[in-house]
């Protein structure tokens, strides 16, 4: 098929262009220039190259931020993906308890970040909060503001809160567009209750599966406002997270240098296994 | 091999399905009053529209749905309350069904492995049913990467596999098949039928197909079965006006009459009808005949010729009389009077019909 050449068209994508320019290209572009120069105020730049980045890719700081953000995102993964589609399959079809449970499993996803933190904060307090309280009640130790284990499983158990959720909508919908005619088909054939979930229920959601992991493997691994709030990265640094210690070195110590291409490395990150991610589901889908 | 198990007579005695939980009027019933006796091994098919209840009656034999009122037997055992396992039939749907993520080997293999059926027994089965619906050559490969046409057949397939079910229902299975192939399948099905013998029961709205897979044809109408017989019987004599419509094409002529004693009036005009007029006790009249029961005359209803349309086997005549339009088939070398003429019908394929139900 021969394209008809036609130049004018560039002037089309114009404005997309300059909406993207401000809105990403042009940040980007500030955080690449403190990436690769040393300031000392006053506007005044030195360039310096790769340093910061093999600064940042040879300190143990940020190893250790980086693996902790690997586990945190993992186990939350881990946790939310079953967990989100075993509650969909058990929501009901029909009824007056459909709206009830949406509005219901909305409700978390509504709530802002920080203040789900201040909840989570106050919730967990070992002398007045709810949890914090009753659980040294029924005789554990527990003390999220100062015992590293404890600090994880609150963290965690916020972001189940308050996440899950969102796989439970996706899940669901993936659920009800399945047609009724396979679950007959399954019933003739013979089929069991867990035969229909790894070869009907399963299959089928795959796609919005993919979405669900995409974006809560996104959101996960940029967390920020929650772990900051609820224990502020502690007990010392167990819980600080990439964002979290980003901001420390850009703000709190101000390396502006070494947090750019921090900045940079970890942008790169959530790009590449994005894509791995989604390139492999979907090479699957073009072979079948 | 299993040996070929009994098959099984299916009866519904007084099924009726609605659903609503509260029924208060006739449209709120899927299907109403059902009486059915099938025999072992016959080839049945429910004809009708879009909505007349045939797939609710399909799933109710099945036991997909559990009607509200009445009786399902196999072999005089009533089934009512087994579910579709325990009742051992099969059924293949309007759309392709079919298991993503498994071979097309492992799709036809997957009611037998539910079964617990020894691999060597499915293998040589699978194969059968493959090698029959032209499927052998694609048995390792994916089965979502197949056409709308070859899912369906794995769906056929399926069904098919099962050399001991009760029944096996066909929903409509060739809507999404091209019509070469159409032809093609329907005519594997018949085949079929006649070496395994089996009772098959296939839902339709599609006259021709019910009538050429069929030995007899249940012809359903908002719910309630309007009449059940062979494909002649539903051509020659149509038990209700609706059957009269919806098979034939063009369908048969209805046109409101008066009964006067044993003596039939259409426009003023006495028609000669296939039944003695005993009583007249309707609140509609009319009388039916097929445009193929018609001719032109020296004398009878009066009409105006509109127009000819030939079909290359036949003419079709629009004509209009006084009360309504009149289609007729006449030879395709027949001269067509233009203007003016008579119709004649054929007494024995002329019925009455009160309220839409034939005069006995």
């Amino acid at each position: 098929m021969n394209k008809t050449v036609n130049q004018k068209a560039w002037f089309f994508v114009i404005p997309v262009f300059v909406l993207v320019a401000f809105n990403a290209i042009i940040p980007l572009m500030t955080v690449v220039n403190y990436a690769f120069q040393e300031t000392f105020g006053n506007n005044v730049f030195m360039w310096e190259g790769t340093r910061w980045f093999k600064q940042i890719m040879l300190s143990e700081r940020f190893h250790a931020s980086l693996g902790r953000q690997f586990l945190f995102t993992f186990i939350i993964l881990f946790i939310q993906i079953p967990l989100g589609i075993a509650i969909a399959l058990t929501m009901p079809k029909e009824g007056i308890g459909v709206p009830v449970c949406l509005v219901l499993m909305s409700m978390p996803l509504l709530i802002p970040w920080n203040v789900v933190g201040a909840m989570w904060n106050i919730f967990a307090l070992p002398d007045i909060g709810f949890l914090g309280h009753s659980l040294n009640a029924l005789g554990f130790d527990y003390n999220f503001t100062q015992q590293i284990g404890d600090a994880w499983f609150t963290t965690i158990l916020m972001d189940v809160w308050h996440w899950t959720s969102l796989v439970v909508l996706l899940s669901y919908a993936g659920l009800r567009s399945i047609q009724p005619a396979y679950y007959q088909a399954a019933e003739i054939d013979g089929a069991s209750r867990w035969a229909v979930f790894t070869k009907i229920e399963l299959p089928k959601m795959k796609k919005v599966l993919t979405i669900a992991i995409l974006l809560r493997f996104m959101d996960s691994f940029m967390i920020y406002t929650e772990p900051f709030v609820l224990t502020g990265g502690g007990p010392g640094n167990a819980t600080a997270f990439l964002s979290i210690d980003l901001v420390k070195m850009a703000l709190g110590q101000f390396d502006l240098g070494p947090a750019a291409a921090m900045s940079l490395i970890y942008f790169f990150i959530v790009l590449l296994v994005c894509w791995v991610f989604y390139t492999l589901m979907m090479r699957n889908e073009e072979k079948s | 091999m299993r040996g070929w198990y009994p098959m099984a007579k299916v009866t519904l005695k007084g099924l009726s399905h609605s659903y609503l939980k509260t029924q208060s009027s006739d449209a709120d019933w899927a299907i109403r009053g059902v009486d059915i006796d099938w025999n072992d091994g016959g080839a049945y098919a429910l004809l009708g529209p879009s909505g007349c209840g045939k797939t609710t009656l399909l799933n109710i034999i099945s036991g997909l749905i559990t009607p509200t009122k009445g009786d399902i037997l196999f072999d005089d055992k009533v089934v009512s309350g087994l579910n579709p396992v325990e009742r051992n039939i099969a059924q293949i749907f309007q759309f392709p069904v079919i298991y993503d993520t498994m071979t097309v080997y492992d799709n036809l293999a997957f009611p037998l492995r539910n079964r617990k059926i020894p691999e060597e027994e499915i293998k040589a089965k699978v194969h059968e049913i493959a090698e029959m619906l032209e499927l052998s050559s694609t048995l390792n490969n994916r089965a979502s990467g197949l056409t709308a046409d070859g899912k369906q057949k794995i769906s056929l397939g399926r069904g098919l596999v099962r050399s001991d079910v009760n029944a096996i229902m066909f929903d409509e299975p060739l809507t999404v098949i091209d019509p070469h192939l159409k032809w093609i399948l329907r005519s594997k099905l018949k085949e079929l039928h006649q070496k395994i013998n089996r009772t098959m029961i296939y839902v339709t709205h599609d006259q021709t197909e019910a009538l050429t897979f069929a030995d007899q044809v249940v012809v359903m109408h908002e719910g309630q079965i309007v009449q059940t017989g062979t494909p002649v019987d539903l051509f020659e004599k149509p038990k209700h006006t609706f059957v009269g419509y919806f098979i034939g094409s063009p369908g048969m002529n209805v046109l409101p009459c008066q009964i006067k004693g044993n003596d039939v009036f259409v426009n003023g005009k006495k028609i000669e009808t296939h039944q003695q007029i005993k009583k007249n006790n309707f609140s509609k009249t009319e009388v039916g005949v097929r445009p193929e029961f018609i001719s032109f005359s020296n004398e009878g209803i009066p009409v105006k010729v509109l127009s000819v349309s030939n079909t290359g086997r036949h003419k079709i005549v629009d004509t209009e009389s006084e009360t309504g339009k009149i289609k007729m088939i006449a030879k395709s070398n027949e001269d067509i009077p233009s203007g003016s003429a008579f119709l004649k019908f054929k007494k024995e394929y002329t019925f009455t019909y009160g309220d839409n139900w034939i005069i006995e």
